[in-house]
C-alpha cells in the first residue's frame, strides 16, 4: 500500500481510495466542491512524488509544473506527500462588494479584489468562505471591469448559494482561486458565426464572451440562446435586447419550459428550438454553458449536426 | 507516399474523425459503444485509430489494442461491429476524395486489427 504524508503526518489510505477521501476521513479540510475533477476546488501540491497524471487533466500548464494535482482525481500507486500550504500562495483576497438579485432564484455577486486577478472573460474561479467552505463560478465580468461579477444560482439546501442570499455575506472577507477554463472568445477568426447557447446560470460565462465579442467588434453574425425553466428565470433580458437592436450582427433568443399564464417567450425544449432555428452547424463556433446533463446534450445534437468537435466550447456546470 | 499523407496529414485527419464520429453516433448498430460523456477524449482515440490506418504515425501496439477494447468485447462487441466501422472507415474516405483501391488498402490495414481488437 503506497503511503500518503499530508505536512510530515501519515495519513491511512484505503485499497483504491481517493486522496480527497483519505484526507477526509482523517479529518484534514481540504475544501472541495464537484468531487469529478472539473472545479478544481481541491487543488492541493505535491512536495514528493509524482502525482497521477489523470489528477492533473485540466490544469493550467504551470500548475502542473508545480506538481499540484485535484485531490478528488488522485488515487495512489506511489508513495506521495504532499502540502497544504502551497495553495495559499494561489489565492487572492477580495471582498463582497454587493449581492443584488437578477431572477427568483439568481443572484448577482460582486467582489472587490484586493490584488489583481487576472483572468479571461468566461473563465471560472473558486469562491472559498473564510472557514474554507469552496464553490466555482462562472465570472460574468471583463477584464476591463474593475470588479468581478458572478452569476449565482441559489440552491436550496447549497451551503455557498443560501449564505450568499442570507444578506450576511456583503462585507465578508473571501479567497479566489484561478482562473480556469478554456471556454473564451477566440479572437482570431473575426468572420466565423458564433452561437452561443446557455441554461440558466450557464449565461453568466457567456455574457461576458458576447460582450468580449461585440467590443473586438466580431463581424460574422453571433447568437445567443438562453433557456430557463420559466420566463421569469431569464434574467439580463433587458440588457440583451438592448444590445440586439445596437448590434446588426448579434441576435437574441430565449426559450422556457413551461409558463404559468401567457409568455412572450417561446415554449419547448431549449435543444429542439435550437435545431429547428439552426439546421446545420457547420463552419460555426459553438459555446454550451449551464446545466450539465443538458450540455452534454447539446454537444451531441450540434456535433451531429455538423459542427466540427474542436469548434464546440462546452463549458458544462457539475 | 501514405494515404495519411495523400489525404493532407494531420489537418485532412481532423475533418475525417468528424465525419467518421457522427456517422458511429448516428449509426445505431454500434452507437451504444461510442456513447461517452467526454466526447472529446473519444474523437482523440478515433483520431490515433484513422491515423493509424492511414498509415500515419502509429501509436498502437496489439496490446493496447486489446486492453482498450477488453471491456467493450464483454459488452458485446464482436465481428458484424468490426464490419460496421471498416463501412463507415470507407464512406468517410470516399466523402474525402479517396479512390477505390486506397479504401480497400485501408480496409485491409483496419482488417488487421481486427483479431486484437476482439480480443481472439
Amino acid at each position: 500500500m503506497p503511503r500518503l504524508i499530508c505536512d510530515g503526518r501519515e495519513i491511512q489510505l484505503r485499497a483504491g481510495q481517493r486522496v480527497l477521501d483519505a484526507l477526509s476521513d482523517a479529518g484534514v479540510d481540504v475544501p472541495s466542491s464537484c468531487r469529478v475533477g472539473a472545479c478544481q476546488s481541491c487543488l492541493v501540491q505535491a512536495t514528493h512524488g509524482q502525482p497521477p497524471a489523470e489528477s492533473q487533466v485540466g490544469l493550467k500548464a504551470s500548475l502542473r509544473a508545480q506538481s499540484y494535482f485535484l485531490a478528488c482525481q488522485a488515487t495512489l500507486t506511489d508513495d506521495l506527500e504532499i502540502s497544504l500550504a502551497g495553495t495559499a500562495s494561489l489565492e487572492v483576497p477580495a471582498s463582497i462588494a454587493s449581492v443584488d438579485r437578477l431572477a427568483p432564484d439568481v443572484l448577482r455577486v460582486t467582489l472587490e479584489p484586493q490584488q489583481p486577478f487576472s483572468y479571461r472573460a468566461g473563465q471560472f474561479l473558486t469562491l472559498l468562505r473564510e472557514d474554507g467552505l469552496a464553490r466555482p463560478y462562472s465570472l460574468a465580468s471583463l477584464p476591463t471591469e474593475k470588479q468581478l461579477q458572478l452569476h449565482v444560482r441559489v440552491v436550496p439546501q447549497g451551503k455557498m448559494s443560501t449564505w450568499l442570499d442570507s444578506g450576511n455575506a456583503v462585507g465578508s472577507s473571501v479567497r479566489l482561486r484561478g482562473p480556469a477554463g478554456d471556454c473564451c472568445y477566440l479572437p482570431g477568426t473575426p468572420t466565423q458565426s458564433l452561437v452561443l447557447v446557455a441554461v440558466g446560470t450557464g449565461l453568466a460565462p457567456l455574457w461576458g464572451i458576447l460582450r468580449e465579442a461585440l467590443a473586438a467588434k466580431h463581424e460574422g453574425g453571433i447568437e445567443l440562446w438562453h433557456g430557463g425553466r420559466t420566463p421569469e428565470a431569464l434574467y439580463l433580458s433587458d440588457e440583451l435586447t438592448a444590445l440586439s437592436a445596437l448590434h446588426p450582427n448579434f441576435s437574441y433568443r430565449r426559450c422556457a419550459l413551461e409558463s404559468r399564464g401567457p409568455s412572450h417567450v417561446p415554449i419547448g425544449h431549449l435543444d429542439k428550438l435550437l435545431l429547428e432555428a439552426i439546421p446545420s452547424f457547420a463552419a460555426r463556433r459553438v459555446y454550451l454553458c449551464g446545466d450539465g446533463g443538458l450540455v452534454q446534450l447539446l454537444k451531441r445534437k450540434v456535433f451531429l449536426a455538423g459542427a466540427a468537435l474542436q469548434e464546440i466550447h462546452a463549458d458544462p456546470f457539475l | 507516399m501514405s494515404i495519411y499523407e495523400d489525404l493532407g496529414g494531420s489537418a485532412a485527419i481532423d475533418t475525417a474523425v468528424d465525419v467518421f464520429y457522427r456517422k458511429m453516433l448516428s449509426d445505431e448498430r454500434v452507437a451504444s459503444y461510442f456513447e461517452t460523456v467526454d466526447m472529446d477524449r473519444q474523437r482523440g482515440k478515433q483520431k490515433a485509430f484513422l491515423t493509424m490506418v492511414l498509415g500515419g504515425p502509429n501509436l498502437y501496439t496489439g496490446k493496447d489494442m486489446r486492453q482498450a477494447h477488453a471491456h467493450l468485447v464483454q459488452r458485446g462487441l464482436n465481428d458484424s461491429h468490426v464490419d460496421v466501422v471498416i463501412e463507415h472507415l470507407g464512406s468517410t474516405l470516399r466523402e474525402l476524395g479517396a479512390n477505390e483501391e486506397q479504401i480497400a488498402a485501408v480496409a485491409a490495414v483496419a482488417n488487421s486489427a481486427r483479431n486484437d481488437v476482439l480480443n481472439k
